[in-house]
């Protein structure tokens, strides 16, 4: 479905790497930062042309694609929400279906399907972002990535900036959805547990370069080299030493 | 409303009182004949009449053989003919001369025991103040000092009103007069002697366009001889010193010296500010239109390549440093007089405020917001239209406010370019010290700029969208 072949990006210290993402198939990009998880989402969005090596979508070259027309067929949700503060929460899921001249009809029913996919009162599309809470803001941005309908869902620290408890509802319902959405999904997380929640496989990423892929289960049981050994130690040992 | 002028015809004056008077009285003797006529009032110095007489922005102002040919066409030949190669027509002498000359308090003078302007030279403690077109002009101070060899280094510019106002204050010593000002014999100065006879005769005469029409140049031929130095004299009296309006003034002599009656338009008050609110407002909302219409586009290309942003920038920067005085004159090779050069300049003048403004709010998009806005799959205009636009609509609105607020208060310089508006009034109180005059500039000024910053308040609710007052 996605894949990148030897690509490299000078500025955002990325690769050369190569990488497939399976129809399907929930992937999680897991590193500390300045990894270049960033920079990975935004070649894969062609937000970023990279300077070396090819970045396929459905086995097309990007370059060849029409670049709005490409993002209309993949969903993107920054951290936070990226709303924009001028609009509803509505106006903002439905902003670029109304730009498409989507029928009203046809607007409604669609929302309609995704409140109840992402659990968000129908009051609070009325709201403006500055009157949401955070949880509700990043449930919106999910949204309005949705509203399309993309072939792919990429997703960039979609909790990081939330509360204990909200992240924690938030991750149950993300994975609800994209069990019922059956979407291609990349993940990108600097939190191995949430990886590990999400994700049917992971790739860790350590400075530009792709230090291991894998389960969740292959990487704890045999990283690949010292620096994924730490990785994934320095994560679990805090909730080990609760015990 | 300039088109409206350019069917009658248009008689300039020069912003001094007596050139005032004579053109009201040419303006009425035109307008007793049956020509439509209007008075352009207080249009600047020589060179601005002059320039906008050869541009038919005028048909007809007052003007002094001297200056003509010292400073206007310098030259040998005949000077009448030296005119009409411009295709101007000069008249007679109207019947006064007004020299230059230079005056002093009676009682400094005598006291100093300076009766010449040779003795002038042998006290280099005396403090000079002139006009300021006298500091610069051909025949004025620089070749005045050369002529005597004046040894004053401490000389100061003024306006030629403030300049007598502060001689008889004692604020200055002496100063540039001309031998018809009423404040002569009212503050009891003396003109020292011009023994080297280096100041030319200054014949008072009007000089009209050859192509006006004839019943109108028969007219203002009436003038011609009619005036004595003694009567010009005591209409500047009239009109500085007590105050009297010089359409009175001047059709009070049209009436006693050519029985001619009741062409002078005096206006009311309220009927005055009603038009200086006109112009003010023309030269303000066109002005502004206009660098809104240009100023938001560069904004936003400034924005968008960060580099050519910083050079745009950079020179409406630069148009912002040059005084407003200096850029409204050079304006006028360009554009002529009047409400065109001045709404060009205040256009420039503009242009900062907005192009930063819109720079600012666009480039102040956080980054997240954007990259969304892109990963929706909008285009590069409906991104501009339908997010970052309104986004930064807060900031862009306000440099518009400021340009306008700015707007409102440089127009008034615009007066000094013919371009009348809030000026008008301020600058002929400053000429006739007439602070109620200064006042009614002054306050519709700051008013207007006060209405100016409510209405773009008022705007900014009805622009800026709600979500981003939350």
């Amino acid at each position: 479905m996605l894949e990148l072949e030897g690509v490299a990006h000078r500025f955002g210290r990325l690769g050369p790497l190569d990488l497939r993402v399976a129809e399907g198939e929930t992937l999680a990009v897991l590193g500390p930062s300045g990894a270049g998880k960033t920079t990975l989402l935004r070649l894969l969005l062609g937000l970023l042309a990279p300077d070396r090596g090819v970045v396929r979508f459905r086995g097309e070259d990007v370059r060849a694609l029409e670049p709005a027309a490409l993002r209309r067929r993949i969903g993107y949700v920054v951290q936070g929400g990226g709303l924009f503060p001028h609009l509803t929460a509505g106006q903002n899921v439905t902003l670029v279906a109304r730009w498409l001249r989507w029928p009203e009809q046809r607007i409604a029913r669609r929302l309609d399907e995704l409140l109840h996919l992402a659990r968000l009162p129908e009051v609070a599309l009325q709201q403006y972002p500055a009157q949401l809470s955070g949880g509700q803001a990043q449930r919106v941005g999910l949204l309005r990535a949705l509203m399309l309908d993309p072939e792919v869902l990429l997703l960039d620290e979609p909790l990081g900036a939330l509360d204990p408890v909200t992240r924690f509802d938030l991750q149950g319902d993300l994975r609800t959805a994209f069990e019922q959405l059956r979407k291609t999904v990349v993940l990108v997380t600097h939190d191995l547990g949430e990886a590990a929640f999400f994700a049917h496989r992971i790739a860790l990423l350590h400075e530009g370069r792709i230090a291991q892929e894998g389960t969740f289960e292959e990487l704890a049981r045999a990283p690949a080299d010292p620096y994924v050994a730490r990785f994934i130690h320095a994560q679990r040992a805090p909730l080990e030493r609760l015990r | 409303m300039i088109l409206a002028l350019l069917a009658v015809v248009q008689i300039g004056s020069k912003a001094f009182t007596e050139s005032v008077i004579v053109a009201e009285m040419a303006a009425q003797l035109a307008r007793s004949a049956g020509v439509e006529t209007v008075h352009r009032r207080e249009l600047g110095g020589s060179r601005i009449l002059w320039e906008a007489l050869l541009r038919r922005e005028i048909d007809s102002y007052p003007e002094y053989t001297g200056t003509l040919a010292q400073e206007l066409l310098p030259g040998r030949g005949d000077l009448r003919e030296r005119v009409a190669a411009k295709g101007v027509v000069m008249s007679r002498s109207l019947g006064f001369s007004d020299s230059y000359a230079i005056g002093m308090q009676r009682r400094t003078a005598e006291r100093l025991g300076i009766r010449t302007l040779e003795d002038l030279a042998r006290h280099p403690e005396v403090r000079l103040g002139f006009s300021n077109e006298f500091m610069d002009r051909k025949d004025g101070w620089p070749a005045l000092r050369a002529a005597y060899r004046l040894p004053q280094r401490n000389v100061r510019g003024l306006e030629h009103d403030v300049a007598v106002r502060a001689l008889a204050g004692g604020a200055i010593d002496a100063t540039d007069l001309y031998t018809t000002d009423a404040e002569i014999a009212a503050y009891d100065l003396v003109a020292l002697e011009d023994v080297r006879r280096f100041f030319p005769d200054y014949e008072a005469v009007l000089l009209w366009r050859n192509d006006l029409p004839a019943d109108a140049a028969a007219a203002l031929r009436r003038l011609e001889g009619r005036i004595s130095a003694r009567e010009m004299i005591e209409m500047n009296a009239r009109v500085k010193l007590r105050r009297e309006p010089e359409a009175v003034v001047a059709a009070d002599f049209l009436a006693s010296a050519l029985g001619v009656r009741g062409a002078a338009r005096i206006e009311g008050r309220a009927r005055r500010i009603a038009a200086r609110t006109v112009e003010h407002l023309e030269l303000v909302a066109l002005s502004l239109a206009a660098a809104m219409i240009v100023a938001v586009p560069l904004g936003i290309a400034a924005a968008r390549r960060p580099r050519a942003g910083q050079l745009l920038l950079g020179v409406v920067g630069l148009v912002q440093t040059i005084p407003s005085l200096a850029l409204l004159v050079f304006m006028i090779p360009l554009l002529g007089i009047g409400a065109r050069p001045a709404i060009a300049a205040l256009f420039l003048y503009s242009l900062l405020p907005i192009v930063r403004n819109t720079a600012a709010g666009l480039s102040g998009i956080p980054p997240e917001i954007r990259d969304s806005a892109e990963a929706l799959g909008l285009p590069r205009l409906a991104r501009l239209r339908l997010i970052e636009l309104p986004i930064a609509s807060p900031s862009i609105l306000a440099g518009i406010q400021t340009a306008a607020v700015i707007d409102v208060g440089t127009a008034t310089l615009g007066a000094l370019i013919g371009a009348g508006g809030y000026g008008q009034p301020i600058l002929t109180g400053i000429r006739l010290a007439d602070l109620g005059l200064i006042l009614e500039g002054a306050v519709p000024a700051a008013v207007l700029a006060l209405l100016a910053q409510a209405l773009f308040e008022l705007l900014g609710r009805a622009v800026v969208p709600r979500g981003l007052r939350l």
